[in-house]
């Protein structure tokens, strides 16, 4: 059977207030990350700021889970593939109750359990250890079989960046996925069109991009990926439409690296950016300028 | 035209030169290692999971397209909903196993130990090995158990992955060390990799006092001028070779060291530390296997020990017949009695 992807309009628009709520997460989610790359000095903020919304909604509106045991076997799944996005799952994960957020200062500092580069075996809440790209999407795989196989309802959420869709594993999982039937898997693949060499499109051309996961018979969608309520409406879209069929379903989600301060937005692009000692405050100043404009709009 | 009669010329004569001995077909992937006549046993390690699964709930097979090759074809009809075929994508095997493992599953997850020690190393080393993870690797053709060259031939996964932290590395000689080692490798914590015998495998160790402990070394004979220390298969060839050397009135104690990793150095030590000549057997490369395994142990120890390697050369190995390999390359009982004869002077 075929049924129609990018399906971008949701079957009911979210509602104001749920969308209100996850932008607010969202919002402290971005302020978690300035303080953290503040400790460092430098770092992959841009990257977190960019995913702040995939997370928020993901956290604060998709997962179930216990913030005071992260082990609970009922848990769903959200395994970070790009480890060094670990600064923006500190955040949410702060947000989420599961870490401390006086923990969050400790970042990448000597006997942290919040690393550099994200791993299970050092923070609560964290399911895998990334960083070496394109691992995410096979355990997640993997994940996905063992929960149903043991007749858990739990779903399996696998956050990759669109430099991962370099790597052959990724596409040997995406095969894997669609040929198990994974209806309780989701990937979410943040578009921000930056790899460490340069932009994605010069790195090595991963577009068409949607095409590709649609042909690999995902239920696909493609959202702008800082626009709240289409991620809640992408999701309300797997829930009602692709979960119950036994199809995986992927987000894909075009994001600006440095979103919501525009000092940022608007530097060079850069995989590892570097913010001079007086312009973090200018940028807290400039997100919660931008977040009370827009929540006031 | 000229050019194309004068190879076909030359092609001819080359055979005629060789017809004095008939040369042998190197045969399917799988050859059998087992000698005309020997007592085999008939898929081993399939027989040996469905036994366990029996047991534990918990145990599910994974294969990368090589269920029929690794014996996984055995559990997969026993247990169909506990089989998982993940497709010619190794990458995807380790790291759905890791998943599984992950929500309380003991996954084995078979395809060929080339594929495991080196396509797949990545995944297996971070998804698995670094959490810890039970999940066990079922390794087919280890070493040089096929003629079908390098592509197939595993001459070096031992010193691949000898370097990975939390991996348990067995390398059993028979049947009866594979169906003892298959339940105690999935009651075991960490993950582990399995050198596999399949098809019809020699059964050889039910002659002895022996049993299948993970992580122990066992002396199967004593002997008084030699002694062996090997693993896999050339623990058999060690014992047909001790009793060839009977012949020759030379006395040969030999000890079979299963687990590679983590190596039972006590054991093997206190046999080394005699007077008698100290050889190793492997079905390895001489680089990052047993021999060096032993070596490593005999030196932390002080002891000041020569010990004889008898393995696979450095080197990429040739396709042909097995038993022409396994002649050419020195791990046949006849080139294992010349050497330990030459080595005695």
């Amino acid at each position: 059977m075929t049924l129609s992807s990018v399906e971008v309009a949701p079957v009911a628009t979210p509602t104001p207030e749920r969308v209100d709520s996850i932008r607010a997460a969202a919002y402290r989610i971005r302020h978690h990350a300035l303080n953290m790359g503040e400790v460092q000095g430098q770092g992959y903020v841009g990257q977190a700021l960019g995913a702040a919304d995939m997370l928020a909604a993901v956290y604060a509106d998709q997962l179930t889970y216990r913030a005071e045991d992260p082990h609970w076997e009922g848990r769903d799944r959200f395994l970070l593939s790009t480890g060094h996005y670990a600064i923006g799952h500190y955040a949410a994960l702060a947000e989420a109750g599961i870490v401390p957020v006086a923990e969050l200062e400790t970042y990448g500092s000597d006997d942290s359990r919040l690393p550099m580069s994200g791993m299970s075996t050092y923070t609560p809440g964290m399911e895998i250890s990334g960083g070496s790209l394109g691992h995410g999407l096979t355990v997640a795989v993997g994940m996905a079989l063992g929960l149903r196989l043991q007749s858990s309802t739990s779903r399996v959420i696998n956050f990759l960046s669109d430099g991962e869709l370099d790597e052959g594993s990724t596409w040997e999982a995406a095969m894997g996925a669609h040929h198990h039937q994974l209806g309780n898997l989701t990937a979410m693949v943040d578009i921000n069109a930056l790899q460490a060499d340069g932009a994605t499109e010069t790195v090595l051309r991963t577009e068409p991009v949607t095409e590709k996961w649609e042909s690999f018979g995902w239920y696909t969608q493609r959202v702008d990926g800082n626009d709240v309520s289409a991620l809640l409406g992408a999701f309300d879209n797997i829930a009602a439409l692709a979960a119950p069929i036994g199809r995986p379903s992927v987000i894909l989600c075009d994001t600006k690296v440095g979103r919501g301060v525009p000092l940022l937005e608007t530097r060079e692009k850069a995989h590892f950016m570097r913010i001079e000692e007086n312009e973090w405050q200018i940028c807290r100043e400039q997100l919660t300028a931008g977040y009370e404009g827009t929540a006031s709009a | 035209m000229s050019t194309i009669t004068t190879a076909a010329g030359a092609a001819a004569s080359s055979v005629a030169a060789s017809t004095a001995k008939p040369k042998l077909k190197t045969s399917a992937m799988i050859a059998s290692f087992a000698d005309p006549g020997q007592k085999t046993t008939s898929a081993p390690f399939g027989h040996a999971l469905v036994k366990a699964a029996e047991a534990d709930s918990r145990i599910v097979g994974l294969t990368a397209d090589l269920g029929k090759y690794t014996d996984m074809h055995i559990f997969a009809k026993a247990f169909p909903e506990r089989f998982f075929q993940m497709g010619m994508a190794e990458q995807l095997l380790f790291g759905a196993a890791a998943g599984m493992a992950e929500t309380g599953l003991i996954p084995f997850a078979s395809t060929y130990s080339v594929f495991a020690a080196r396509r797949a190393y990545d995944f297996l080393c971070l998804d698995i090995a670094e959490p810890n993870l039970n999940v066990n690797i079922i390794g087919g053709l280890p070493g040089l158990t096929t003629g079908y060259g390098p592509s197939h031939q595993a001459t070096e996964d031992m010193a691949i992955f000898r370097g990975m932290p939390n991996l348990t590395i067995v390398d059993p000689c028979d049947s009866v060390d594979i169906e003892q080692a298959v339940p105690q490798l999935a009651a075991s914590d960490g993950p582990t990799y399995l050198r596999l015998l399949r098809g019809n495998v020699p059964t050889v160790l039910d002659e002895y006092d022996y049993t299948f402990e993970l992580g122990k070394a066992k002396v199967l004979r004593e002997g008084k001028d030699v002694v062996f220390v090997s693993s896999g298969l050339m623990t058999m060839r060690a014992l047909q070779a001790a009793d060839a050397l009977a012949k020759h009135n030379v006395d040969v104690a030999v000890v079979h060291t299963p687990t590679i990793k983590p190596f039972d150095s006590a054991t093997v030590l206190a046999e080394l530390n005699t007077d008698r000549l100290a050889v190793t057997l492997e079905n390895h490369t001489v680089v990052g296997g047993l021999f060096e395994t032993v070596a490593s142990a005999v030196v932390t120890a002080g002891l000041g020990k020569r010990v004889v390697p008898i393995a696979l050369p450095d080197q990429f190995l040739d396709a042909g017949a097995l038993p022409t390999l396994h002649e050419r390359y020195g791990l046949s009982v006849d080139r294992i009695v010349a050497k330990v004869l030459a080595e005695l002077g």
